[in-house]
């Protein structure tokens, strides 16, 4: 099968698992107690039978189910993903003004456990037993036990309030009307904790996963035979272990990258990111159907985007793999 | 006709509000904003946030101080008629829009008779009473009432009648008109932005009316969502002002220890937040009025006040407030008493059933309050469980009356009329809102009691019916009433009248400064 074809095959499978997502997302909703007009109206403190019914009209929410079911499935086929009459604004505006802070966080958490994770991993292996890989072991299960809102909390307690080094929330420092570099660098100080903190549970997963598998790998004949022909260690690991042992990686990869979007809704609430995972958090409690089904979208499109990425990237990892087979 | 002058308190506001320091114009004010406003058009959203941040950009006719007496805001002075039926307000000289357009009485007519009736449940009550609003010149306006409504001088507050500008809202879908995003208001600070889910910028109003008013050049507030975050945003200096009930109570007592802070429970007047456990009258166990009654003794409200709420606010003693206009101190015993309580319990029809308790889904302090409340009621008989939900299945569990017990808490607007009634009248019972007579209480000779205090002019005779009203309704206790809740405002010292009225910080920050 060739490249374009397969792609093409995984993208209309996309499309119609997408549909799918968005119709059981839909009614998993609706079937939550409590809708948007009563949330609005509770926050008001004071209502009559008027107000709710002119929210509810408003919203929509005086139709049949089925009615606005299908009015959500044909504007999101347009790509139109309706209006948050909430925040009194385009679910898509909306989307688009947090993605990016969302997509910086998760990236970057993204690229440093991985690299990170890695790292440790080629060298835990490379020392099995001796005390560097014990240190790292510890370490790494450590992270990966530990709850992230702690670690969140601890990070800024220290980093942010005792030793004063990093700001401990929000995106950059509000009022000082930083451009250019500035900017950046502001922005960047910020990122520090969050992206840490995010980070730290996949470097734990990366870590161990790659001292596993190296350990594994390591064992095979053809790294023996590799060994008898007198190849320089480094070479034998770099070009026939750690190859090999990137594999399962990968797959990790694949999944984390699927969270690139929506999965950083607690790192986002406790820094005060104002990235996606909160907004969808917030359209939760105040059950903004739109705004969470357009971000249940997004999202949804970016897991079966990334899991098309990760399957074409062990082809390229390892040749033996064929693609669609 | 006669007119009874109510004089203008302006000087005694200024001689409080001013010490001896003279004000000093200049800095910044960094506040936080919890939970994020949905919009900041205080005519369409009257919640909480909304109001922190839109009462800086919209006014009303008057404010009020802590004792809830009315002054001047966008009405320099008013007379009330002798009847009570006719109001006058004379309109502040100079005022203008945030776009330059002037204001004029034709603003507070459009924005009463027209805009408020269509999207103000709270206020459309009050309109009721009102049989015409007219400008009689630019600097002039006069509501006529139909019947003498006694706390009428009591909703021209900016959360309750924002004064919106004619010229961008006269003709178009409020609630879709573009402006909404970029509110125009007559306050003392313009919008400048809102970056969602970071911030909301203000800025000074430099053709603001008051003379060198107001002091502070820009405004953030912080959006931060989580409370322990909030916490260390005061702690590293980033914002100056902690609103009350903006950190969780156990921070309290920490944060006020830390220096150059002060720490002040004024501001909340107006409001009064009065908490109490909502008893479902309408059916179950809590039918029974000896129910009730055992439920009310068996809570020690004095250890949920000192160790939940850090002893900030107070016991409630019925269903009004002490700041409250109004309020009768003397009214029947409700104090903790389980000896009492099993009595009551074993007078009553209660044969062991499983009660169901709703927490409060507003963070911790309130989770821990039903889990000790659970305890008390254990310990005098009942059985209870504590069904957790989020915001909306609170609010439509209450509102279907699918509950046995569940706490809440309300405003009550400074009058018993406005604030108090809403709740206990018979024809305020409607499924469908969480806010309204949820308890079920059904008493006719009170409600004939309400109705005649609320329409009457002379507050001698409001404060008799009312205390009567008081008495009846503990004897009778639909609801058990908790705390009238005390909500401290944590700020830095050097920060200078950040309340001054009985609304606190919701009623803008134009007295406000900072001493540098």
């Amino acid at each position: 099968m060739s490249v374009i074809r397969f792609i093409l095959a995984r993208l209309v499978k996309g499309a119609v698992i997408l549909l799918a997502i968005l119709v059981l997302n839909f009614l998993l909703i609706h079937a939550a107690p409590g809708d948007p007009a009563a949330v609005m109206a509770g926050e008001a403190g004071a209502t009559d039978e008027q107000f709710i019914a002119d929210l509810r009209a408003r919203f929509g929410l005086d139709q049949p189910l089925s009615t606005q079911l299908w009015l959500y499935i044909k504007g999101a086929i347009q790509l139109d993903l309706g209006y948050s009459y909430r925040q009194g604004m385009p679910v898509a505006d909306l989307i688009w003004d947090r993605l990016p802070a969302t997509l910086l966080l998760t990236m970057s958490a993204f690229v440093l456990s991985i690299m990170l994770g890695v790292a440790a991993g080629v060298l835990a292996a490379s020392r099995q037993g001796g005390w560097g890989d014990t240190i790292i072991s510890t370490v790494a299960m450590i992270f990966y036990a530990t709850p992230l809102f702690w670690i969140a909390l601890m990070a800024s307690l220290l980093f942010s309030v005792v030793l004063g080094w990093l700001p401990g929330f929000g995106y950059e420092t509000i009022g000082a009307n930083y451009t250019g570099m500035a900017r950046v660098l502001d922005i960047g100080r910020h990122l520090i904790l969050p992206a840490t903190t995010l980070g730290l549970f996949f470097t734990a997963v990366y870590m161990r996963m790659t001292r596993a598998s190296m350990l594994e790998v390591s064992r095979l004949d053809f790294v023996k035979t590799a060994r008898a022909k007198g190849l320089r260690p480094g070479i034998i690991q770099r070009r026939h272990i750690l190859r090999n042992a990137l594999l399962p990686v990968i797959t990790l990869a694949g999944l984390q990258a699927g969270q690139i979007v929506g999965g950083a809704v607690l790192t986002e609430t406790v820094f005060a990111w104002p990235g996606i995972g909160r907004l969808m958090f917030e359209a939760i409690s105040q059950r903004d159907y739109n705004v969470l089904l357009g971000v249940f979208f997004v999202s949804a499109a970016m897991v079966l985007l990334f899991n098309l990425i990760t399957d074409i990237l062990y082809v390229i990892v390892d040749p033996r793999i064929r693609i669609g087979s | 006709m006669m007119n009874k002058v109510i004089t203008p308190l302006v000087l005694a506001a200024v001689l409080t509000a001013a010490p001896a320091l003279a004000q000093q114009s200049g800095g910044t004010l960094n506040l936080v904003i919890q939970p994020e406003p949905p919009s900041l058009m205080m005519g369409l959203v009257q919640n909480g946030p909304t109001q922190m941040v839109a009462g800086d950009i919209y006014e009303s006719l008057l404010r009020y101080d802590t004792d809830l007496q009315p002054m001047p805001s966008l009405a320099r002075e008013w007379e009330v008629s002798e009847d009570g039926l006719t109001y006058t307000f004379h309109l502040q000289d100079g005022v203008t829009w945030h776009d330059g357009e002037a204001f004029t009485a034709h603003d507070v007519v459009f924005s009463a008779d027209v805009f408020l009736r269509e999207t103000h449940p709270r206020l459309r009550a009050t309109l009721e009473y009102v049989d015409s609003i007219e400008a009689v010149d630019d600097a002039t306006v006069v509501f006529t009432l139909t019947e003498p409504f006694g706390p009428f001088l009591g909703t021209f507050e900016a959360g309750t009648m924002p004064i919106i500008p004619r010229h961008i809202y006269e003709g178009t879908d409020f609630a879709n008109n573009e402006m909404n995003n970029t509110p125009i208001g007559t306050g003392p600070f313009k919008f400048q932005e809102w970056r969602r889910g970071s911030f909301i910028h203000l800025v000074k109003n430099e053709d603001y009316y008051l003379d060198g008013r107001p002091y502070l050049d820009e405004v953030y507030y912080h959006v931060i969502p989580d409370g322990a975050s909030r916490a260390v945003a005061y702690e590293t200096g980033t914002v100056d002002v902690l609103h009350g009930g903006s950190v969780e109570n156990f921070d309290v007592p920490r944060l006020s220890e830390l220096p150059d802070t002060c720490v002040t429970e004024a501001g909340w007047e107006y409001f009064g937040p009065h908490s109490w456990m909502w008893m479902n009258n309408h059916e179950g166990p809590m039918a029974d009025p000896n129910t009730r009654r055992a439920v009310m003794h068996a809570l020690d409200r004095e250890f949920a006040l000192d160790a939940l709420w850090n002893g900030l606010g107070k016991l409630a003693t019925g269903p009004v407030s002490s700041s409250t206009r109004f309020y009768e101190p003397d009214t029947p015993s409700i104090a903790f008493d389980p000896e009492l309580a099993r009595e009551y319990l074993e007078q009553s029809s209660y044969d062991g059933e499983t009660l169901q308790l709703l927490p409060l889904p507003y963070g911790e302090t309130w989770q821990r309050w039903a889990e000790a409340t659970r305890q008390n009621l254990i310990e005098v008989g009942f059985d209870v469980e504590l069904v957790a939900t989020d915001v909306a299945g609170w609010n439509q569990r209450v509102a279907d009356w699918d509950f046995d017990l569940a706490f809440t808490y309300l405003y009550q607007y400074g009058d018993p009329a406005l604030g108090v009634s809403r709740t206990y009248v018979e024809s305020n019972i409607a499924k469908g809102s969480p806010w309204n007579n949820v308890a079920g209480y059904r008493n006719p000779e009170v409600d004939a009691k309400w109705d005649q205090a609320a329409l009457s002019a002379s507050d001698d005779e409001r404060q008799t019916l009312y205390t009567e009203i008081q008495n009846t309704i503990v004897e009778d206790m639909p609801v058990a009433w908790l705390l009238e809740l005390g909500f401290p405002t944590i700020h830095r010292c050097n920060v200078k009248d950040l309340v001054t009225t009985g609304i606190g910080i919701n009623d803008g920050l134009r007295d406000a400064w900072i001493e540098q």
